[in-house]
């Protein structure tokens, strides 16, 4: 299994001095705008429009602002109940649906799994207005289900956990049915606990998904109360577009959990994003 | 259907499953089929009603002129004669393509670029990876913000260090042409992380014994790349192709939302954020979906391409 993290052993050469040079310079520009960010939000109004990377005279005063004048906590909390009930239900009817894809024979297994992957490439913001039009008819708008209930149904969880379950052994559930058990127990028993290192980097990868998720919410809410983090800051922006001291300070804190969990998660997000790549 | 006949073969197995013994085989072909049912059960009616139905409705709105909640009025292809003569819809039209053709190829090359560089065994490699990458992890609104606070006229970093080279009074934003390669430049920068890390996956599928060899044959560092690498890579770099086009085609609408707003003059007004405003802003439904229809049938036709040139997702 491959990391982010590289292998010791070095041997030196020129070519490889101008490789590293090159990409650390690389590596530096790429997060120039990030640290810049981070860094301004400790600066004072007077300061923040200054060349000087690091603030003189770090401050905590951007941030409590931001808390103060604005809910930010009620913004951060329906974000993460949002996240947390949209990773769990997908993760949830993804895997079932991923294990009779893969491992049940029935007929018209590959049609309905064709018409699954063919929704995949149909992404969200192309069917919008009908998704809308839908929800509102079903009468969503305006609440938690509106944010989560269409936010589960994306068929890249399913494919990705279909093809992990397609690669599972054929002997693994035989002695399971010869001994009677029903398919549901072979899902909970044999099936989801063989799926951990896949259901893992699925779950960094769905709540980093929706916790940056904007247009949806953006469309599908008006009430402030269900205000989610991205939509949060964006309204902050507009109010207070001069100040980039709080501007900065609350792109911050909407970016620091997802921060927190890069650095924590690194290896979840890499395995979700490379068993996307049809290997 | 196919559903139909799923939950009609299913009630019957319910029903005669229990009471008449029936040989072992059928009694379990049964059993499988009515566990499918429930298993697929959630997954369908949800992609069936928050995909399939809004997929079909995209098409038929388009048909109609929405007015404020729930009134639809069928005018038949009106929507469709004003596209074709709205100015604002070509434009859009012509933007999106500008900003496709520019990043889907920035995005290859620089993806790729930076995954061969990445698995070079060198030290800090680890580091100069993740911060490569990083930048894919934040929203696109974070994104957005920060990129304005680095491109505000004469304050932001980057056109104080442009005064210091002479060019005074550039604003990226504020300028129709380098407002469009601004939100190019910015696409790029969050998204080669993603890309890097697909090609790099591709590139550990290569048996390194290929690269020995020629090694040893004396091969250059470039023909190596040019005869292993890139044609052994060809399922990833068509993988990157097809979902690159679809992102760059239908994403970015937080990006333009929240840096540009479309702006300056509709210059950075994308086909899907054109849709947006049309739709969200101005109340326009049906005509929205109008366009928005166009860009369904266009990416259902690529899809269903590329589904069957990939041979549903599985290559040779």
């Amino acid at each position: 299994m491959t990391t982010l993290r590289a292998s010791r052993r070095t041997r030196w050469s020129p070519t490889k001095i101008a490789l590293m040079v090159l990409g650390i310079v690389l590596a530096l520009a790429t997060i120039f705008p990030l640290v810049w960010m981070v860094t301004g939000a400790f600066k004072p109004a007077s300061e923040v429009n200054g060349s000087a990377i690091l603030p003189s005279d770090p401050t905590l005063e951007n941030f409590i602002y931001v808390f103060t004048q604005v809910p930010f906590l009620r913004y951060m909390f329906n974000s993460f109940v949002v996240s947390a009930a949209v990773t769990v239900l997908a993760l949830w009817f993804h895997s079932m649906a991923a294990y009779a894809l893969a491992r049940l024979r029935f007929p018209g297994r590959e049609t309905i799994f064709m018409l699954i992957f063919s929704t995949m490439l149909v992404s969200l913001p192309v069917i919008l207005i009908p998704t809308f039009v839908v929800v509102r008819t079903l009468g969503m708008v305006d609440s938690y289900a509106g944010l989560i209930i269409p936010a589960i149904f994306n068929a890249f969880g399913i494919f990705l956990l279909r093809q992990f379950y397609v690669s599972l052994p054929a002997e693994l559930e035989e002695a399971a049915l010869v001994d009677g058990a029903s398919y549901w127990r072979i899902y909970r028993s044999i099936i989801l606990p063989l799926s951990r290192p896949i259901l893992s980097a699925l779950t960094v990868f769905f709540f980093l998904t929706n916790w940056n998720s904007f247009v949806w919410p953006l469309t599908i809410t008006s009430n402030p109360d269900l205000r989610v983090v991205q939509l949060g800051i964006a309204t902050f922006q507009q109010q207070y577009a001069a100040d980039w001291n709080y501007v900065l300070a609350a792109a911050t804190v909407a970016a620091m959990p997802t921060l927190l969990i890069f650095f924590f998660f690194q290896r979840q997000i890499v395995e979700s994003i490379k068993s996307a790549g049809f290997k | 259907m196919k559903g139909i006949e799923l939950a009609r073969t299913a009630g019957t197995s319910s029903g005669s499953g229990s009471t008449r013994p029936a040989s072992v085989g059928v009694t379990r072909a049964r059993r499988e089929r009515r566990a499918a049912f429930w298993f697929l059960l959630p997954d369908t009616l949800g992609l069936l009603i928050f995909v399939a139905v809004p997929m079909v409705l995209a098409i038929v709105l388009g048909f109609f002129r929405v007015d404020g909640f729930g009134s639809f009025d069928f005018i038949g292809i009106d929507n469709y004669v004003r596209m074709a003569g709205d100015p604002q819809f070509w434009s859009s039209v012509r933007i999106t393509l500008i900003y496709l053709v520019a990043v889907v190829p920035l995005i290859f090359v620089i993806g790729l670029g930076l995954a061969l560089l990445v698995q070079q065994k060198l030290p800090f490699i680890g580091l100069i990876r993740s911060a490569l990458f990083v930048p894919y992890v934040v929203s696109l609104v974070v994104v957005a913000m920060v990129w304005q606070f680095m491109l505000a006229d004469r304050v932001g970093v980057l056109s104080r260090v442009l005064g210091l080279f002479g060019f005074e009074n550039i604003s990226p934003l504020g300028e129709p042409s380098l407002a469009l390669a601004t939100v190019i430049v910015v696409t790029v920068w969050f998204q080669m992380g993603y890309y890097m890390i697909i090609f790099l996956a591709g590139l550990q599928d290569i048996p390194g014994e290929y690269y020995e060899a020629a090694r040893i044959d004396g091969a250059s560092a470039w023909q190596r790349l040019v005869r292993i690498t890139l044609p052994l890579l060809r399922p990833t770099s068509f993988f990157v192709l097809v979902t690159a086009t679809v992102a760059v085609m239908t994403g970015g609408l937080d990006l333009i939302f929240v840096l540009t707003g479309g702006g300056p003059a509709g210059a950075t007004s994308l086909l899907i954020f054109y849709i947006y405003e049309q739709a969200f802003l101005f109340g326009e439904l049906g005509y929205a979906a109008a366009v928005g229809s166009v860009l369904v049938v266009a990416m259902l036709a690529w899809s269903l391409a590329m589904f069957a040139l990939t041979k549903g997702g599985r290559f040779e």
